[in-house]
């Protein structure tokens, strides 16, 4: 086939699914944040709050976008497109899954794989500050240039630890391709233990982990938008779609970093056991989910879960059945087994995202600092350092 | 395609450039020039140049275009008053008279060069790995030097703006 029109295909098929992930990542952010404070979260809007991304994308169209006057009109409507688009940008390097072969076309699950795809996602975000930084500047306002500010500072320092974070698995790679590195993390060591690059960089995951919390300025590192002293950070005078934006930018680098950290030291969509047991194990999830949701509506504690318990199971189910089926047809099980473990692993990390969000409170701003340059940066140096050491002993 | 793309950058690298000239505010003269840096990274790219291109985002637009608007910004400074006053004649004379200029020192540089085979879009194949090398064997001692040249003027910035104790 044509490679334009594949490239196309591809392209509204990961934008269609990155657009939706964004907009119900919200919505299960809310619920979890709900159940931890032993609330419900959405339940209005459609069943169990599940039309509730809906309802908000069609309010925050609607809704009347206001400009305050003597800010930097340019500035001021750039600052979103900038954060929204460098933002949405990474994920066309992001692999999948393995090469596939649908009849007579073959292709790889991803988009573009560049030699320096790592390089890039790391350059896109070092330029994803300048949104919330001209954000904050321009709206002129106090409490947006002093959130802008602070995001710039702190994005800066935390790029440091990051960087170093993610060069000590390039060493052990010895690539800058994400294809490649997954690749390099296939296999198992004494026959179960799987080859990832957790295992030997366990401090640089944590390191690189809690770098990507300040890289998204997300909670405990949400300084530029901290309610008690800044009202909204740098988005305060934003509304409407262009707070959307932003929102969006947010969400959509979480899932960048959750990707990111996925490829470089969980193993992409490597199985994390070995290949005739982990065929089984989505089968497993799905059904058990299924059947202990079909169990829960029999014993319904609210009116409402009669319906849609029962019906959630079954659609657990008939997942559950389509990996079985899978098993049969080898092209259908190398995109489901690919994507279970890829889209398993990179909900796992964002499912921590939320969880440290719902529990962590703020940092001071000098402890960010502090914390960033005294402890973070010297311990990703010691764990690039040993990490070479290891390489230069071990490769003639 | 390639020529076509080399122009549209190479036309953004420009306008970008003049725009970081013109520009009366500090903050978007700042953000002209991550325009031209970011241009220029397309056009390493294109000539083959793919670490280059990277560095070029990650360290000039990324890092230290990020403290200049950081440091702008902070200072919150406004936008510069002209200290002169210029007629709109004078204005256009000079466009006209800096076209002609720009023109005739490009013919001399052109006409005093040598003839050589022109530059190919991705003639340049040195992926990261290859720079790396060259990087660690043919050029280790610029490498190590210009390294410590920065560190000294790292420590030189700290000891200059530390409080006097």
């Amino acid at each position: 086939m044509n490679f334009f029109i594949l490239t196309l295909i591809k392209v509204a098929v990961v934008a269609f699914v990155l657009l939706t992930t964004l907009a119900y990542l919200q919505w299960i952010e809310r619920k979890v944040i709900a159940h931890v404070q032993l609330r419900v979260g959405p339940y209005r809007v459609g069943p169990h709050g599940l039309l509730q991304p809906l309802a908000d994308v069609v309010k925050l169209i609607t809704k009347e976008g206001m400009m305050p006057s003597h800010v930097n009109k340019v500035f001021y409507l750039m600052a979103p497109f900038v954060a929204v688009t460098l933002a949405l940008i990474s994920i066309a390097v992001i692999p999948f899954g393995p090469e596939i072969t649908i009849g007579p076309v073959t292709t790889w699950m991803q988009l573009t794989d560049l030699r320096i795809g790592i390089l890039f996602v790391l350059a896109i975000s070092s330029i994803g500050v300048y949104g919330v930084a001209l954000g904050g500047w321009a709206s002129n306002n106090k409490y947006s240039l002093l959130g802008g500010l602070r995001s710039s500072a702190q994005m800066i320092s935390y790029e440091l630890p990051l960087a170093i974070a993610v060069a000590a698995p390039l060493l052990l790679a010895n690539t800058l391709s994400f294809r490649e590195m997954v690749n390099y993390q296939s296999g198992y060591w004494l026959g179960f233990i799987p080859r990832w690059n957790v295992i030997p960089e366990i401090l640089g995951f944590v390191v690189f982990m809690i770098a990507s919390f300040a890289e998204t300025n997300r909670v405990p590192f949400d300084l530029p938008e901290a309610e008690n002293e800044l009202v909204a950070g740098f988005h305060t005078e934003y509304s409407s779609m262009t707070f959307a934006a932003f929102f969006m930018a947010e969400y959509s680098n979480m899932v960048t970093v959750t990707a990111v950290a996925t490829l470089l030291f969980l193993g992409g969509w490597q199985p994390p056991f070995p290949a005739p047991y982990s065929d089984v194990v989505p089968i497993l999830v799905f059904a058990l989910s299924g059947v202990i949701a079909i169990y829960h509506g029999l014993n319904p504690a609210r009116r409402m879960d009669k319906f849609t318990l029962p019906a959630t199971g079954l659609v657990f189910l008939g997942i559950a059945a389509i990996f079985g089926l899978s098993l049969f047809v080898p092209v259908l099980k190398t995109i489901l087994m690919a994507l279970f473990w890829f889209c398993g692993k990179v909900l796992i990390l964002l499912f921590v995202f939320i969880w440290v969000r719902a529990t962590l409170p703020r940092f001071r701003y000098d402890q960010l600092m502090r914390f960033a340059w005294i402890f973070l940066f010297p311990l990703a140096m010691i764990n690039l350092l040993a990490t070479s050491l290891i390489v230069a002993l071990t490769t003639k | 395609m390639t020529a076509v793309i080399f122009l549209i950058f190479a036309a953004i690298a420009v306008f970008c450039g003049i725009s970081l000239v013109v520009q009366t505010h500090p903050i978007a003269s700042a953000l002209s020039l991550v325009g031209v840096m970011g241009s220029l990274a397309v056009l390493y790219l294109l000539l083959g140049g793919e670490f280059i291109a990277a560095a070029q985002l990650i360290v000039y637009a990324g890092a230290i275009m990020v403290l200049f608007v950081f440091v702008i910004m902070l200072l919150n400074s406004g936008a510069e008053t002209p200290t002169f006053q210029t007629s709109t004649f004078v204005k256009y004379l000079g466009i006209v008279l800096l076209v002609a200029f720009l023109g005739l020192i490009s013919f001399i540089i052109q006409a005093a060069l040598p003839k050589t085979e022109g530059v190919v879009f991705g003639g340049f194949q040195g992926t990261a790995a290859d720079v790396g090398r060259k990087l660690f064997t043919s050029y280790l001692l610029p490498f190590e030097v210009t390294s410590v040249l920065i560190l000294i003027a790292l420590v030189g910035a700290i000891v200059l703006a530390r409080k006097e104790i």
